[in-house]
């Protein structure tokens, strides 16, 4: 019965770590987060309550802030329901049909994530810009693309793009065809099948990727940046706007805008982590390429 | 229907656009679009991005695995937290990472003030780059890694364990080998964003030519000196990078799902 | 080598797996670990390769204490019930595993390291298949990959985890007769654990019988089924009928009217067990009566499933009726069992 006194760190689990690896690993984890992310968030957060009050209200009520607001809010606004749509058709479209090229669709879905945001926004230059046919021409007719309102929401819908879709497809794949054949055989029409069914089994994890694609919206930068022109209060969006700010030295007013947009992307992230503790695998399968 | 919708959007909002670069590219032919990539200045911005995406893809497909290892396999106070905050690149709109670490990496930043007197400057260097690419990139191999790690059942570290391997002998031997491809496919995706990361970057960079000038930024540069020629070179050579990676992705995808029977 | 378990208790947080169970098994012998799922049987074949600790007692390999060795230090060879291969390394690979993760001291010579691998595939019936990933092969295949793999480390024990549990009720078979022709070749003491009785009684040289962490009888295949020592191996093991009777010194009442049965348990509420077959129809005399409900054809025989309780209560118990017999739904019959235990 000795042996037993010295049971406790002898008889240690065969497939773990000593106590003491375990917690070097995630501190090690602990501090990698907290260099490269925690910190810099909370920096944002310091910054605004250090300037104070005065100092955030004053930047916000500035005609150029607010147009900015304005601006990035019409944006996400137009790209957001467009994205909804597209997402919405090429899930169902990948998920509950078989057809040739299908993976290829699938590459093509992916390929804005893969593509610097900055060239997602050349791309439009050189179909609208100055120099090309097309561009001069709208502009002639009171339609300028560049530099202009639909540049800037044709740049931020290519970047937020695939998100929806992304979000949809494993989900909608895993549900299968058999609740939509159900339904189909009761003689639901097709758009009763989708509404009744479909949208109802699927709803949470496309409300998640509306919120992601809406953050990623207002949050857009490299893309915008080079179809907008900057041109304060008229052509420049919440992101942009903080760029200028930071540019002239304003820092407090730059951190004061980019506190906003860090609080949508935390909200963000809590109604993610809140759904997917709720609903479990229905939200979060989605992997954000 | 829905097929026909999604095609076409995807063809007037992607396809075209990237058709017509490509069109732009071809028009400048192979000694124009040379002549252009190897400028000095341009090719350095090239090998800048390319070479502190690779660094910082490297940081994070070992350190994301490392994380994806703690979170499937240690359960402890704020977990789910944790969790949580690997996605915040994900949803974090890229200026706001540039000028807040920017802040916090400058010599005086919260941060930076420890590394000066160690002689380590990190903004406005090609290793506040490498910083920025860390942090943008970091969700990529945490989010590969994860599902598969969690697959794993623990028999097979138990069998290593009666055949009489150590435990780092069966995390080498048997844990780590089914996890490459994951690693590998977060580590692609990672350089892949590394490599065309603008808005995090142009802060902290300080964005001198040949030294800390990342292509992304003189495409923008480029193209305010409204030479669109030059613009669409760099494109064109960072847009082949992302169709090569694309392309590996899915390779290290069929090839592992082949072998192992998963992604 | 032989094995004694000495006192065993395991608990898992506030939930005991196990409570004082002590076995001691020879060298040489296949013994299996039968029971209900959450009856112990795999924590007792786990605590026996290091997997988990006891929370007392010993567990002695050979004469040597080897309750708080390491899994690494007690060299046991086990297999899974879903095999737990090594899906990265090829048949070959997984085989030499063990060997390969030796110390410089101890590990073999490449080529002998060949050999010795090549042999067991060669005994498993996998030569040919060495470079194949476990994915390319069938389950029968792969459970026989785990066999040599945990051979290959000349282990002292051989412990099987459901072994045959993941396959279809043919490859079962077949691979049941080949662990026997297996073992008896090798000599290696081998416990495995199942849930189903038939292997169990076919395979094993002694069976252990486990109930809610408990060993409830340890014993051939006939000791088990011919000669149960409770009331759980009877009716767990084989087809069995259940009857509450009354022990009144020495003789069997069923509802307060003789049977004819004797009995040399103590006087009290007691029940019968019977096997369905066993039994022999009365025309007259003390028995127990009942009333047809159902009947069914089984292979070779009837079975009839009878309401004994005549009217004061459901008391539903089957039997097997001889085919010549003339009987159908609703008649009454009379029947004692000839072989039979109270408990």
């Amino acid at each position: 019965m000795a042996d037993q006194q010295t049971a406790p760190h002898r008889g240690r689990n065969a497939v773990s770590e000593p106590t003491f690896v375990r917690w070097l690993l995630i501190l090690i984890c602990a501090l990698f987060l907290a260099l490269f992310l925690v910190v810099p968030l909370g920096t944002v957060v310091g910054r605004v309550i250090m300037a104070g009050w005065g100092s955030f209200a004053e930047t916000l009520s500035e005609s150029d802030t607010q147009s900015a607001i304005r601006l990035t809010l019409a944006v996400a606004a137009l790209a957001v329901p467009f994205n909804l749509i597209f997402g919405i058709a090429a899930a169902w479209a990948i998920a509950k049909f078989e057809f040739k090229g299908k993976t290829f669709l699938t590459t093509l879905i992916d390929l804005p994530f893969s593509v610097s945001p900055v060239i997602s926004g050349l791309v439009y230059v050189l179909l609208f810009g100055a120099d090309t046919w097309l561009g001069p021409q709208l502009k002639a007719m009171g339609f300028p693309i560049i530099f202009a309102f639909p540049g800037i929401f044709l740049a931020t819908v290519f970047v937020t793009f695939p998100f929806i879709a992304r979000e949809l497809i494993p989900l909608m794949q895993a549900q299968g065809t058999a609740d939509e054949e159900a339904a189909i055989s009761l003689g639901a029409s097709g758009w009763q099948t989708f509404f009744r069914v479909t949208l109802p089994n699927i709803k949470w994890a496309l409300l998640y990727g509306v919120l992601l694609c809406n953050a990623r919206a207002m949050g857009e930068f490299g893309a915008v940046s080079v179809v907008s022109g900057h041109v304060r209060g008229k052509t420049e969006t919440m992101p942009l706007h903080i760029e200028a700010l930071y540019n002239d030295y304003a820092t407090d007013g730059a951190f004061a805008v980019a506190s906003l947009l860090a609080a949508l992307a935390l909200v963000t992230l809590i109604l993610r982590t809140l759904l997917e503790m709720k609903f479990g695998a229905e939200v979060g399968n989605g992997q954000h390429k | 229907m829905a097929l026909g919708l999604s095609l076409t959007m995807l063809t007037l909002i992607v396809l075209i656009p990237l058709a017509a670069l490509a069109l732009r590219a071809a028009a400048l032919g192979p000694t124009g679009l040379y002549e252009l990539v190897f400028d000095p200045r341009v090719f350095a911005a090239l090998k800048i991005s390319f070479l502190t995406a690779l660094a910082a893809a490297i940081a994070n497909a070992i350190f994301g695995t490392l994380t994806a290892w703690v979170l499937v396999r240690y359960d402890f106070f704020g977990r789910r937290i944790f969790d949580a905050l690997i996605d915040l690149p994900f949803a974090m709109p890229t200026a706001v990472a540039g000028i807040a670490l920017t802040t916090v990496y400058s010599p005086k930043g919260l941060i930076g003030e420890w590394l000066t007197p160690l002689g380590i400057k990190v903004a406005y260097t090609p290793l506040g780059i490498i910083v920025a690419l860390i942090a943008v990139g970091f969700p990529f191999v945490v989010r590969t890694v994860q599902p598969v790690l969690e697959e794993i059942s623990r028999e097979t570290e138990e069998v290593s364990a009666t055949l009489g391997a150590n435990r780092l002998q069966t995390i080498f031997f048997v844990v780590l080998p089914p996890l490459i491809p994951a690693i590998l496919t977060g580590f692609a995706l990672a350089l892949a964003r590394g490599v065309g990361e603008y808005g995090s970057v142009i802060f902290i960079a300080g964005n001198l030519p040949f030294k800390s000038e990342i292509a992304p930024l003189l495409i923008v540069i480029k193209l305010e000196e409204f030479n669109y020629a030059g613009a669409t070179a760099i494109a064109a050579v960072m847009l082949a990078i992302s169709f090569l990676m694309l392309f590996l992705i899915n390779g290290i995808q069929s090839w592992s799902q082949k072998r192992f029977g998963h992604g | 080598m032989d094995i004694r378990i000495d006192k065993i208790r395991k608990e898992f947080g506030d939930f005991p797996a196990l409570h004082d169970v002590s076995l001691n098994i020879r060298s040489g012998e296949l013994i299996a670990l039968l029971g209900p799922s959450g009856s112990g049987k795999t924590t007792l074949l786990r605590l026996v390769a290091g997997l988990e600790y006891p929370s007392q007692g010993r567990i002695l390999f050979g004469e040597e204490d080897a309750s708080w060795k390491s899994v690494q230090e007690r060299n046991v060879g086990f297999v899974f019930q879903h095999y737990a291969l090594f899906k990265h390394m090829t048949v070959f690979d997984n085989v030499a595993f063990g060997l390969r993760v030796r110390g410089s001291k101890d590990r073999p010579p490449k080529a002998e390291i060949r050999r010795r691998v090549e042999e067991l595939i060669d005994m498993v019936q996998l030569s040919g298949m060495e470079n194949r990933y476990p994915g390319q092969l069938s389950g029968g295949q792969r459970q026989r990959v785990a066999l040599a793999r945990a051979m290959a480390i000349e282990p002292r024990v051989l412990l099987l985890d459901e072994p045959f549990g993941a396959l279809d009720a043919k490859v079962r078979k077949d691979l049941r007769k080949w662990l026997r022709e297996f073992h008896d070749r090798t000599g290696h003491t081998t416990l495995f654990v199942t849930h189903d009785q038939e292997e169990a009684l076919e395979l094993a040289d002694r069976v252990v019988v486990m109930s809610q962490g408990k060993i409830e009888q340890v014993g051939s295949a006939d000791d088990i089924y011919d000669r149960p020592q409770s009331d759980f191996v009877f009716s767990f093991v084989g087809d069995s009928a259940k009857l509450p009777v009354t022990a009144t010194n020495g003789e069997v009442l069923f509802k307060g009217a003789q049977t004819g049965l004797r009995t040399s348990a103590a006087n009290g509420e007691k029940h019968i067990f019977f096997r369905p077959r066993d039994i022999v129809l009365q025309e007259d005399g003390p028995a127990f009566e009942g009333r047809i409900l159902s009947m069914r054809r089984l292979a070779g025989a009837r079975i009839a499933e009878i309401d004994a309780g005549l009217g004061e209560g459901a008391e539903r118990v089957e039997i097997e009726l001889p085919l010549g017999v003339p009987a159908e739904q609703g008649n009454v019959i009379r029947f004692l069992p000839h072989r039979y235990a109270i408990f």
